[in-house]
């Protein structure tokens, strides 16, 4: 690829971070790069909001008995972690940070198509966040993530119209994001960047995004209604009143099965990055990656299969590459390993005859947060770390970075294998309380539980730290191909000093001589 | 001279030019539209669920509406999307008094249409048909029809019809942008995406509309 590559120059550089200064030059940016930051900070906020629920749970659940709160307290923080976990965290992750960080960079272009809708969408996300958690200090909410009626519509006392608002209000903010990568994807790339030149992230962010745009509207309007129901004491849902509980499951499932490719795809684009770049190859059967993104965007029921293609793929890749651990491959080859263990366990829901034993018990705990956790924040850390030195044009340091990520490989699986044994012995899941015989696994998914919370502020400290201590950062540090690498870091306001024309394809590694420094 | 200047602008300077900025207008307008045909879609799924499940009651229910302020609504509406597409022509054609006429003509049709809509929710109101607030049309009614399956026939009747309303009074309010910016001049045939894309808006609210009538209007089997 042919663009100027412009070395740091000794006199301080003018970047899209010393630009200008100001809380109004943050508040009112509409530089894709700032609103990434933006959304950071504020998704890094709710994800430990999310985490300290899970380790009250946690320690609630050392003794059989319960060690900590009320039966109604931990209904409330299960809901709780549910909902910010993947409402406010997992969804707009990957998407809303590195998605708006990169996915102009990558294309050549100067910023997404619509630069103002993209800070909209922040504002959006922070007030559906500030309902949310307004309805968490205000006396929590205790129905599950999934608000099934009728007890979310009937029975409930809690703040459910306050919380199904917060997630109707952020559902917007991903409308928009997905509108805006659809339209930029198609519209702005770079000369010669024909679809399938095209880094993988890309075709990942392009998939995640037409979910957003299909999926979310219908979860808004069934969020609305339940709402509606509530206030207004009419029975769209309620069988007394003519209504059909079943019909809010319908379509609340109509989102909420593509989310879970919504919280995944992107990681599985991430990953498709670091495992090319740190084996050193051109990715194994470009197409069939590809492809198989928009395959689970578009049957998004059959996703065993695609999922499998991309496994092999990236283990065909690895496969006489010259591999290198640095911190975030060990995220990628965490993710790998993670995600298969969860995929695979879905399998056994999958089939009748397990599922009959295992449904509703810690099983599927243990294989949703194999792929939610396992993956999705393992490919959202790693990428996190790998484009760490574009975004702020420091290095982390790596080898805390390296013990991080293994610390919480370690408590991962600390934390959730011993709940799919629970499971299997038959330990339902969202109850305070459980049989005396069960003591011994959940003390030590509690230790994992502890020893994971640990493993995640590593990062925040060390990376918090970086921005100002940390190494400056050259403008490939990893020899990386890709749009993003060949401009400084930190990129300048306009992303490219000239407009790159793409020449080669995704990937081109092994032809090392012409890799930058 | 005049056309550099309005060309710069309309143009965003993360665009390369005032074509692929035009490209990416029109595709993000058609991208939100799908996402508003899955909003609607939603209600649409739940109200064909129930009418099957419930048609007497949906068909009492239907009897109770106007039908003659509803036709002339529709007739009201598609009027409104005639003088829209006029003004989008007239945008591309540069005529600015044309531009305000239409535009302003396209606000007055779509304000009767929200004035009518307010008569008739009155009325709803009146007649005691309004869901969870004020609802018993008993006497309205045949003996033995379920007025709780009524009651759910409104209930989507209110929210339908209430959020196509909504969307409405957004479009006036995007219009009332467009006239100002007709006024000063701003749109000729180098740029007039605005007006376009909030054309494409406008005609998609009005389609909304032509699906909701019959199905609430219609199915009681009246005319």
């Amino acid at each position: 690829m042919s663009t100027a590559n412009t070395e740091i120059a000794a006199a301080p550089r003018v970047h899209y971070l010393n630009a200008q200064y100001g809380v109004k030059s943050w508040l009112l940016t509409t530089d894709h790069k700032r609103i990434a930051l933006l959304y950071l900070g504020s998704i890094t906020l709710m994800f430990f909001v999310g985490g300290s629920a899970a380790v009250l749970m946690r320690l609630h659940l050392i003794e059989p008995q319960g060690a900590l709160v009320q039966p109604e307290t931990y209904n409330k923080l299960f809901t709780m972690h549910g909902v910010v976990m993947i409402f406010f965290f997992l969804v707009p992750s990957i998407p809303a940070v590195l998605g708006n960080f990169l996915v102009p960079m990558m294309i050549g272009a100067r910023d997404l198509a619509f630069p103002r809708i993209n800070l909209l969408s922040w504002y959006i996300y922070i007030i559906g966040s500030l309902f949310t958690l307004y309805a968490i200090v205000s006396g929590g909410v205790d129905t599950g993530w999934t608000f099934y009626t009728p007890y979310s519509s009937t029975y409930a006392h809690t703040q459910v119209i306050a919380t199904a608002l917060g997630v109707f209000i952020t559902g917007f903010s991903s409308i928009l994001t997905g509108l805006n990568f659809v339209v930029t994807i198609h519209k702005m790339r770079a000369p010669g960047l024909t679809w399938f030149k095209m880094p993988l992230f890309l075709w990942a962010m392009y998939a995640t995004s037409i979910i957003f745009i299909l999926g979310t509207p219908v979860l808004a309007i069934t969020l609305f209604l339940l709402a509606l129901e509530r206030l207004l004491h009419v029975g769209i849902f309620d069988p007394a009143l003519g209504g059909d509980p079943l019909l809010f499951q319908h379509l609340f499932w109509f989102y909420s099965h593509p989310a879970v490719y919504i919280m995944i795809l992107p990681g599985l684009g991430v990953v498709s990055e670091l495992i090319t770049c740190f084996s050193r190859k051109k990715i194994f059967g470009y197409t069939f990656v590809a492809f198989s993104s928009m395959a689970i965007a578009v049957l998004s029921f059959l996703v065993a299969i695609p999922s499998a293609i991309k496994v092999f793929n990236w283990t065909a890749t690895l496969y006489k590459g010259s591999i290198s651990y640095q911190a975030p491959m060990i995220y990628a080859l965490g993710f790998i390993g993670l995600f298969t263990m969860g995929g695979l366990t879905g399998l056994f829901l999958a089939s009748l005859a397990t599922d009959v034993h295992l449904n509703g018990t810690y099983f599927i705990v243990a294989h949703f947060h194999y792929i939610m956790v396992g993956g999705a924040v393992m490919a959202y850390l790693g990428g996190i770390h790998f484009w760490w030195p574009k975004i702020t044009g420091r290095m982390y340091p790596d080898m805390w970075a390296r013990i991080a990520a293994l610390i919480i490989f370690f408590g991962f699986n600390l934390t959730f294998f011993p709940q799919f044994m629970l499971g299997y012995l038959g330990m339902p899941r969202r109850y305070a309380v459980y049989p005396a015989e069960f003591q011994v696994l959940n003390v030590m998914s509690s230790a994992g539980a502890s020893i994971l919370g640990i493993g995640y502020l590593i990062p925040l400290i060390y990376l918090i730290w970086s921005m100002r201590y940390g190494p400056v950062a050259p403008s490939n540090p990893y020899h990386a191909k890709g749009l993003e690498w060949q401009t400084p870091s930190p990129p300048p306001t306009e992303n490219f000093e000239e407009v790159p024309v793409v020449t080669e394809e995704a990937y081109a590694y092994g032809s090392e001589e012409g890799a930058h420094a | 001279m005049h056309d550099a200047a309005a060309h710069s602008y309309g143009l965003a300077h993360h665009f390369e030019d005032i074509e692929q900025q035009h490209e990416a207008g029109n595709l993000g307008m058609w991208v939100f539209l799908v996402t508003e045909i899955m909003f609607f879609g939603g209600l649409f799924a739940g109200y064909a669920i129930y009418r099957a499940e419930y048609l007497p009651a949906f068909e009492a229910g239907s009897r109770l509406l106007d039908i003659q302020l509803g036709a002339t609504n529709t007739a009201v509406l598609i009027g409104s999307s005639l003088t829209m597409a006029l003004a989008v022509h007239a945008a591309q054609t540069g005529k600015r008094n044309a531009q305000v006429f239409f535009l302003l003509l396209t606000m007055v049709l779509g304000a009767t249409f929200l004035g009518i809509k307010y008569v008739e929710y009155a009325h709803k109101w009146e007649h005691h048909l309004v869901p969870g607030l004020r609802f018993a049309p008993d006497e309205m009614l045949k003996p033995g029809t379920s007025l709780p399956n009524v009651q759910l026939y409104f209930c989507f009747y209110f929210f339908m019809t209430g959020l196509h309303a909504l969307h409405m009074i957004i479009g006036m309010g995007i219009m009332a942008v467009l006239t100002r910016m007709a006024w000063k001049g701003r749109f000729h045939s180098g740029y007039y995406a605005p007006v376009e894309v909030s054309g494409l808006y406008w005609h998609f609210v009005d389609i909304v509309w032509i699906f909701l009538f019959p199905l609430l209007y219609l199915i009681g089997g009246r005319y």
